[in-house]
């Protein structure tokens, strides 16, 4: 059993790192890479993503939404945010967004970001 | 009183910026440019995707409206003057070469080009009555175009074909240069290391 323990340790030592999360990092990347068409508070180009946590897709007030994300009928989550950023129109096939986040660690930040906002 | 601070020169200068905007006129640039998107060989007419890429193209023209409006909105602030209003007039006026080339090749391409906001809307969302100084329009300014250099950069990928990917490319650059330009004024840090655009 200590010889697993051990083998068990030094595989999490030797281990690719998990990418962590840091949503001061995402702060940084959100004002970069996002406020060219959304911000938290008000809807722009983009719907304002200070609520979008916890939100049903294609549902925030006074916003133009995309036929296809007014039925996607998902709750943004961690996950969802992260295929979306990824690739919008592959992940709800339709969708007007065409920004690309290409790095996974920025997309795991913005969305530590978008989260800390959640209530 | 020296020439650039003349009240008739910055008088002027807000008659360009108020001018109405609207005008459909293309520039030589800007036809240039449509041609280069609609003149496609078969090659890459087979792999484009007008419906996906006139989409794209409607929410570049939605940044290019509320770009223009910005600029609007920092000149009837009246906190700019002189050289700096200047530079304010000819940043909007590549945002509405901008935008005309987008609306026309959303037209040449079967599309209905997106239309810009009231000016009300352009000020709630970006907040125009927080700007107090020469400064805060600045920045604004540097914010929005930094985010189109970025946007216009990130899309690239979206588009279906490399006419289009070219054009955003070159949006990307002048959005750029603008943000430069501004960040100097503001005196924003340079980014201290390479590929800060784009991602």
């Amino acid at each position: 059993m200590r010889i697993i323990a051990i083998a068990a340790a030094l595989a999490g030592i030797f281990a690719a790192p998990a990418l962590a999360q840091d949503a001061a990092k995402g702060k940084g990347v959100f004002e970069s890479r996002c406020v060219g068409c959304h911000s938290l508070e008000t809807n722009r180009v983009g719907p304002a993503l200070g609520t979008v946590f916890g939100r049903k897709a294609g549902t925030n007030p006074g916003f133009g939404y995309s036929a296809a994300l007014k039925a996607a009928g998902h709750t943004w989550d961690a996950e969802k945010l992260e295929k979306w950023l990824t690739n919008p129109q592959a992940f709800v096939p339709g969708a007007v967004m065409p920004f690309r986040l290409g790095s996974e660690e920025e997309r795991k930040d913005v969305v530590a970001f978008l989260r800390s906002f959640k209530k | 009183m020296n020439r650039d601070n003349n009240p008739s020169t910055i008088v002027a200068a807000r008659r360009t910026i108020l001018r109405a905007a609207g005008g459909a006129t293309l520039s030589a640039g800007a036809v240039a440019l449509l041609a280069g998107c609609q003149g496609m060989g078969s090659a890459t007419a087979m792999r484009s995707d007008p419906p996906k890429d006139t989409a794209i193209l409607n929410v570049a023209l939605g940044l290019e409206h509320e770009a223009i409006a910005a600029y609007q909105l920092g000149a009837e602030s009246k906190l700019l003057r002189g050289p700096v209003l200047q530079v304010a007039v000819l940043f909007q006026s590549h945002h509405k070469e901008h935008r005309d080339t987008l609306a026309g090749a959303i037209t040449k391409m079967g599309g209905t080009p997106a239309q810009a906001k009231p000016m009300r809307e352009y000020a709630a969302a970006l907040n125009a009555a927080s700007l107090k100084s020469a400064g805060d329009v600045l920045q604004l300014a540097a914010k929005l175009e930094k985010g189109a250099a970025n946007a216009y950069l990130g899309v690239i990928p979206s588009f279906s074909n490399d006419d289009l990917r070219k054009v955003a490319g070159r949006l990307a650059a002048d959005e750029t240069m603008h943000w430069t330009v501004l960040a100097q004024a503001i005196r924003e840090t340079l980014p201290q290391k390479a590929f800060t655009f784009g991602a």
